[in-house]
């Protein structure tokens, strides 16, 4: 067998193998918390500082609307962009209504109607993460739960225009993905991302959900953890002891990140957008990869390069997004200046 | 050079056993179980089945050549619960001699080639981490470079905890090809088998242009327990069976193991696949240069003159209708 001495893909640096200590348990839970709390700003708190005329678009037109994901056209600094998150409440009535944040399929497929008009306008997309999940009942399932999320994965991977990610609370499994396949990837500094909750992992592989804050270090579900990963571009600092504290504060600081992302977006042509976006997702993970045969390894060495050319296909990125953002890159100096 | 799998045709555990069906509780002999395909002869429950049974049972004899068997899972998290990480691993591979969850390779199906991505639910559950992420990655995408069908036969829990987010995101890396199957008019068939649940049921495996499941196979989002334990309703009859799927639109074809090679088989003789977007040098080893352009030029309509450019020195050769062209694939 011989190494090929090269990991593709590889991201930290090996960490000791140890269960997480207590002091880390600690950490990692009272950042969940915090992405828990129930003042934190949610998706429509802070859609309403950051954009203007904001109009909420209801309905997947198959089904029903779900309360637990809201989207609509709104202005950012004047110009149009299809905005999309997940809506937790902010009190028991309000969670209710909401489902506590937690969509069901015909969120996800208000989120594909809307991803699609986004595409169809030429509006670059701003989704806000903050869901524990997508609904995991009997009724979810029914109505394709599974095909609902992969669906809309799928269509974000090839949606011609820029889309920025906000992780602004939980980001909890595929739920969250649903809406968070994106060019720019930004999370507020007490937001947590995770393939399964702290507690569900906690009761499978601990046994016991007691052990969710262990199971919440183990992880590495912060935001800091998951830039270390590869998965989260950047980080937004939260005002005083956390975003709850002023959601002012943090609004004007994830606007300046949004808007800034956006213009970076808006110099690279269209179809470098999604070549770029492909190569984004399709290097995420974490192997080591060694030829287990020379000889097929020669027949077969081209295929990175045959796998550009799949990047290139004719008909991908053909389309530009609206003119009104063609020239948004030429005054981020502008952008810059925030709210 | 091809790659025999080495696994095919191993059996595990003794023959000479018995295995009780966990569905009418009979004990069945397991060279009997064998011998029909790991289906239990009186109720016609079907066990799981390893991928070696599983190529044994798809593939035309000898066909499969493996690709990227090299690729090997790290720990990056520095994952620890009761155990490490690497040691459930190692167990893992010890235990079923695979290297990962799943494999992937061409191989044929009654003569028609394909790249077929196969999960092996013995290994930590056919969880979804990095390289099994990035296997069904590349078995996609193979299929996208030879122009040849891609099957997927799944049988998984879901995402891999212990690679935490870097599970989660393979959901987007085994569904971004998919886009691009569809540009290029490339068929993929998703084949479910028992179980096929979470992650992997929540990307590709959902997304089938055909989507195949064996009889009673568990197929669902979230666990059952999960499913009734959050909101505390009775579940439907049947819930989160391959016929419940079907039943709800969700699946295509319920197949009993007997009949699904040639179900297969017949699925490839009626998906044609399209050979729009081949280089000329591709072209030529199939079709020809005539036929991408027109071909192409059917599917994209006035499209083509953006995608496509023509190669000036053969452009300005004559004055045929159809140019020879060759799909530009330089930036
Ligand atoms: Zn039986």
């Amino acid at each position: 067998m011989m190494t090929l001495d090269e990991t593709l893909g590889s991201v930290a640096e090996r960490v000791a193998m140890a269960p997480p200590t207590d002091a880390e348990a600690a950490a990692a839970w009272s950042r969940v918390q915090l992405a828990r709390h129930p003042q934190r700003p949610r998706t429509l708190d802070l859609v309403t500082r950051m954009f203007s005329e904001f109009t909420e678009l209801a309905g997947d037109r198959l089904f029903r609307d779900d309360p637990a994901l809201v989207g609509g056209p709104a202005l950012l600094d004047g110009r149009p962009v299809m905005v999309i998150g997940h809506q937790k409440g902010n009190d028991t009535d309000s969670n209710i209504a909401r489902n506590f944040g937690s969509a069901h399929p015909e969120g996800f497929r208000k989120a594909q109607r809307l991803m699609r008009l986004a595409d169809k306008l030429g509006m670059p997309i701003v989704t806000f993460l903050d869901t524990a999940g997508a609904y995991p009942g009997p009724a979810a399932e029914e109505r394709g739960q599974a095909e609902a999320i992969a669906s809309s994965i799928k269509l974000m991977t090839g949606l011609r225009v820029p889309i920025v990610v906000c992780i602004i609370g939980e980001g909890g499994s595929g739920g969250a993905l649903a809406i968070g396949v994106g060019d720019v990837v930004i999370a507020l500094e007490n937001a947590v991302y995770s393939v399964i909750s702290p507690e569900g992992c906690a009761a499978i592989l601990w046994r016991s959900p007691d052990e969710a804050k262990v199971a919440a270090a183990a992880m590495r579900m912060t935001a800091a953890d998951q830039v270390t990963l590869g998965i989260v571009d950047e980080i937004v600092d939260e005002p005083g002891e956390g975003a709850h504290t002023d959601h002012d504060a943090t609004a004007r600081a994830l606007k300046r990140a949004v808007v800034a992302a956006l213009a970076r977006a808006a110099r690279e042509e269209p179809g470098e957008l999604l070549v770029t976006r492909y190569a984004r997702i399709r290097s995420i993970g974490a192997y080591r990869e060694t030829a287990v045969d020379a000889a097929r390894h020669r027949t077969e060495q081209n295929l990175r390069d045959r796998i550009g050319r799949i990047l290139h296909l004719p008909g991908i990125g053909r389309r530009r997004w609206s003119d009104v953002w063609r020239g948004a890159g030429d005054d981020d100096g502008e952008a810059e200046g925030g709210a | 050079m091809p790659i025999k799998f080495p696994f095919s045709r191993r059996r595990s555990g003794p023959s000479d056993a018995w295995t009780k069906c966990p569905s009418c509780e009979q004990q069945v002999f397991n060279r009997q179980l064998e011998r029909s395909q790991r289906v239990c002869p009186t109720c016609g429950h079907h066990f799981r089945m390893s991928v070696g049974e599983r190529i044994d049972l798809l593939l035309d004899r000898d066909s499969f050549e493996e690709r990227d068997a090299g690729l090997e899972s790290v720990d990056p998290l520095g994952f620890h619960d009761d155990r490490a990480y690497v040691d459930r691993l190692e167990a893992a591979r010890v235990k079923t001699g695979l290297v990962e969850a799943a494999v992937w390779g061409y191989g044929r199906i009654d003569g028609h080639r394909v790249a077929i991505g196969l999960f092996d639910f013995r290994f930590m559950g056919g969880s979804m981490g990095s390289v099994v992420g990035e296997k069904v990655a590349r078995c996609l995408e193979g299929a996208l470079v030879e122009r040849v069908p891609a099957i997927v036969v799944s049988a998984s829990g879901g995402a891999r905890m212990q690679e935490g987010t870097l599970s989660l995101l393979q959901l987007a890396k085994t569904t971004a090809p998919l886009e691009r199957l569809d540009i290029a008019g490339v068929p993929f068939i998703s084949v479910l088998t028992d179980p096929t649940t979470g992650g992997v049921l929540a990307s590709f495996a959902s997304l089938g242009d055909v989507i195949v499941a064996e009889p009673r196979a568990l197929i669902g989002f979230a666990g059952a327990r999960v499913a009734s334990g959050t909101v505390g309703e009775e579940l439907p009859e049947g819930f989160q069976t391959a016929e419940f799927l079907r039943d709800h639109g969700f699946v295509d074809l319920v197949v009993s193991r007997g009949e699904l090679r040639a179900t297969l088989a017949r699925l490839l003789r009626v998906l044609p696949v399209s050979r729009a977007g081949m280089t000329a040098d591709e072209a030529d080893r199939t079709r020809g240069p005539i036929g991408v352009i027109s071909g192409l030029a059917e599917r994209l309509g006035g499209a083509v003159s953006e995608g496509i450019g023509i190669d000036d020195r053969e452009a300005t050769n004559g004055d045929r209708p159809v140019p020879p062209a060759r799909v530009r694939t330089d930036r």
